[in-house]
């Protein structure tokens, strides 16, 4: 008994040892958030057009026909990174060819129409969620939020905060890359 | 040119601290006096070398060097001066750059005030040293090189991270290292008794000081860290049970349990091999903390920016360091002698509960820190381990540590006589008991545990003060003979009776201001009032105000009680252009009742426009979690300047000659 308590404290360091050998992972980031949406349906929403913009509204049956991966953008025009990251998701839009979808989360009409005016507007449709009722139903914490819906309508990723650094675009570029292969 | 310097003197440091590392633990092997005394001189020069390179580092930040990375990434020329000095320890690498620092210092510190120590001792102690320098040395040479120069120079800086731009939180980390790192002598004390086999009442002597003043330094700085906390986070709150948070506190309270240890084992020559695990594991878990800290292991809000490569490199030197002297230990500590014999009720009986019910509660929070890792491991489920876990947990082992701490100190050594301890405490549990029916009186609604826990703060108060009056037999003798008898009690016994005092003061604090505090968190738009534990709040709007690198919106409440002006209360919210961040600075009214805490953040969105979120609280005695915490760092300072510790240290195998006076 005694031997075995001598080397107890070396045993508790050694698993501890093992399992911060474990967290070092490069792959594993400690604050990511799941989404218990991660795996399920696009949420019965049904959104109209931002008055002013014209185009389409966005609903549920928006998704799932098949055709690719969609990348669903939650944003507002009085959040700050939404701005910084309109830009790298006009590029994105432009070299990459995919579709685009937003959500524009608690808005003013004008004032979304203004920002859109102001910086251009690269979203296929755009549904304007003055209440935050979808907000809540894609289960957001903030915005700016993006998601990736694969061909079948299924949520397959998503990305809280602006995607503005390399690593957060090379995440949602692989996320797209792989909705896309399982297309087939 | 300077930059160069610092680096050449980090690569020399690393040199010294090799040959230090190996030649006097050489020496002591082969009994040779010369490699042994070599140590000195080593230490002395790491030491000195370190500085240059600390110093240089430091002249970067102040002439704001854009060449250098490190000072690109964390100062801006605009900067105030004290936060530029402060930015040298404000990344990574210069933190690193501290860290070692302070070991070298610690380790010169050793080689040329402990004049007394055995040579042979100190040989190996100063090596075992050497190694934790070698180790961080390499590591910030190889992955996290302070002084990497950058071409294009940029213009200006990206300015350190505003959060930390506060003279609380400049001053925080180098007291938090102080703690830690002085943790590593007693390691290495630890480690060299190890390897010498032998661990006696003279041993547990030398390692004593420097135990207290980590301890001193780590109590500051966690002390310092949860106020700067309390005022710049805007929450209110000044402990989060955070992993970084959780770290700091594990070495303070195995620290605790060893300083206490430490004491048993000199006194009374018992404990040994329990002692000398103290101080492996204490530092160990430093260490450990330096590893979550800057690996990104765990997710928390404080972090240095996260290297996998970093968190390797540390990860290496943790298996070397505290699988290596934990190894030794379970080779070596069996064959250690029990030492004296003792009573289950006495001073060592006591202090026996006091270790357990001490390792018990590191070991829950260690387990509550670590468990959302183990999880993912080995389901891959996300969680994390909040308050309700720490306060559910760690509070009921605490409770009946503070009680036995009441009455520890009357107990005598060997074998204690409790009814008589009890006779002369009965005034001590009267009172407590009616000062449990008062409380009781006062918050019938209160939670039955912050109850409870308000009087047995009141019992060890009173506990502590009772042993202290008795001790100068105050109001049994003369009043001139107890103001002579208290000179004459040893300073450690004082600085015991103010750190025990101390910790029921943080207790009246953290149960007051935990327990009853009020809070409102709302939307306020000018005229909004707001009525809060008494006091009358209006909201009168905001202002804007341009300080050095911010702009801040100053929100102005007029604070009223009963219909009369108590105080304006104007807490900010700033924007740091250049961070592209912005901090909140609480405005406080403090009183020794409670604090009256606001703090504002701006519309939440344009639906809101002019609504301000208001966080508003009143804490009630919480200014006492500080005042005990000084108390708490008083009494290790005392402590510290206690004859015993001053004046010659026992030879070995006489230690009992110069026991000091006054039943201790």
């Amino acid at each position: 008994m005694k031997r075995f308590l001598i080397f107890l404290p070396l045993c508790v360091a050694i698993v501890i040892g093992l399992a911060g050998w474990w967290g070092l992972n490069p792959d594993r980031d400690p604050n990511s958030i799941p989404s218990a949406l991660i795996g399920q349906p696009v949420p019965d929403f049904d959104l109209p057009a931002i008055e002013g913009i014209g185009g389409l509204g966005l609903s549920t049956q928006d998704f799932g026909d098949g055709s690719g991966p969609i990348l669903v953008n939650v944003f507002a025009s009085w959040c700050v990174p939404c701005r910084a990251e309109h830009a790298v998701l006009t590029r994105m839009v432009r070299e990459d060819n995919l579709a685009l979808v937003g959500i524009n989360y608690k808005d003013k009409p004008e004032a979304a129409t203004a920002w859109l005016t102001e910086l251009g507007n690269p979203y296929d449709r755009i549904g304007s969620d003055e209440t935050g009722r979808a907000g809540v139903e894609w289960g957001i914490s903030g915005v700016p939020e993006t998601f990736v819906v694969d061909a079948n309508g299924i949520i397959v990723f998503r990305f809280v905060g602006p995607i503005t650094s390399d690593a957060a675009l090379a995440t949602l570029r692989k996320a797209l890359a792989q909705a896309g292969a399982d297309k087939s | 040119m300077i930059p160069e310097i610092g680096q050449f003197a980090l690569t020399l440091a690393l040199m010294t601290a090799v040959v230090q590392g190996i030649l006097p633990i050489w020496g002591a092997a082969r009994n040779n006096a010369v490699w042994m005394r070599s140590a000195t001189p080593t230490a002395a020069l790491q030491c000195i070398l370190i500085a240059i390179a600390f110093g240089a580092l430091m002249r970067s930040f102040v002439v704001s060097d854009f060449t250098v990375v490190n000072v690109v990434e964390n100062s801006h020329s605009l900067k105030p001066m004290l936060f530029k000095v402060a930015g040298t320890w404000g990344s990574h690498e210069g933190s690193l750059l501290l860290w070692t620092l302070i070991l070298a210092v610690f380790g010169a510190a050793v080689a040329l005030l402990g004049q007394n120590i055995p040579t042979s001792l100190k040989a190996r102690t100063l090596s075992v040293q050497a190694w934790i320098s070698t180790g961080f040395l390499s590591f910030m040479l190889f992955t996290s090189n302070p002084f990497d120069r950058i071409f294009p120079a940029p213009l200006d800086g990206n300015d350190l991270n505003p959060l930390l731009q506060d003279v609380g939180l400049a001053m925080h980390p180098p007291l938090l290292y102080i703690g830690y790192v002085g943790f590593s002598i007693v390691f290495s004390f630890a480690v060299a008794a190890l390897i010498e086999g032998r661990v006696d009442p003279a041993w547990a002597r030398w390692v004593r000081p420097w135990t207290l003043a980590a301890w001193v330094a780590l109590t500051g700085g966690i002390a310092l860290g949860s106020w700067w906390a309390y005022y710049e986070l805007g929450w209110g709150g000044w402990w989060f049970w955070d992993p970084v948070e959780n770290v700091s506190f594990m070495p303070w309270l195995l620290g605790t349990a060893l300083l206490h240890s430490a004491v048993v084992t000199e006194k009374r020559g018992a404990f040994k091999s329990w002692t000398i695990l103290l101080a492996i594991l204490t530092f160990s878990l430093s260490l450990l903390g330096t590893f979550i800290v800057r690996s990104g292991l765990l997710t928390s809000v404080h972090a240095f920016a996260v290297d996998p490569e970093r968190g390797a490199y540390i990860l290496g030197l943790l298996v070397l360091s505290i699988g290596g002297s934990l190894t030794l230990y379970a080779i070596r500590a069996p064959k250690m002698d029990p030492g004296g014999l003792f009573a289950p009720v006495s001073r060592e009986g006591g202090l026996l509960i006091n270790n357990l019910l001490l390792a018990l509660a590191t070991a829950t929070v260690l387990f509550g820190t670590l468990y959302p890792l183990f999880l993912e491991a080995i389901t891959g489920d996300k969680i994390s381990v909040g308050p309700p876990f720490f306060n559910a947990s760690f509070i009921p082992i605490m409770l009946p540590l503070v009680i036995v701490m009441g009455v520890g100190p009357f107990l005598s050594w060997k074998r204690a006589d409790l009814p008589g301890v009890f006779d002369r405490l009965k005034w001590v549990i009267f009172i407590t008991l009616i000062s449990l029916l008062v409380v009781w009186y006062m918050q019938t609604k209160g939670p039955a545990l912050a109850v409870l826990a308000m009087a047995i703060a009141v019992w060890l108060l009173l506990a502590t003060l009772r042993e202290w009056s008795l001790r100068i037999k105050l109001g049994q003798v003369s009043f001139s003979e107890s103001r002579d008898r208290l000179r004459r009690v040893p300073r450690s016994s004082h600085g015991m009776t103010l750190a025990h005092a101390g910790l029921a003061v943080c207790i009246f604090g953290f149960v007051g201001s935990s327990a009853w505090k009020s809070e409102e968190v709302l939307f306020v738009e000018p005229g909004t009032q707001i009525e809060i534990a008494g006091f009358d709040v209006t909201f009168e709007g905001t202002e804007r105000v341009q300080g050095p690198n911010y702009v801040a919106a100053v929100g102005v409440l007029r604070v009223m009680r009963n219909g009369r002006d108590v105080t304006v209360l104007r807490p900010e919210r700033r924007t740091y252009p250049v961070a592209q961040s912005q901090t909140t600075e609480a405005a406080i009214r403090s009183t020794p009742a409670g604090d009256l805490y606001a703090s504002i953040t701006e519309p939440a969105n344009e639906d809101a426009t002019g609504k301000w979120t208001l966080r508003i609280l009143y804490e009630p005695l919480v200014g006492l979690v500080w005042l005990g915490s000084l108390m708490l760092v008083l009494g290790g300072l005392t402590s510290l300047t206690d004859r015993r510790l001053r004046v010659g240290s026992p030879k070995r195998k006489t230690p009992v000659a110069t026991a000091p006076i006054a039943g201790e």
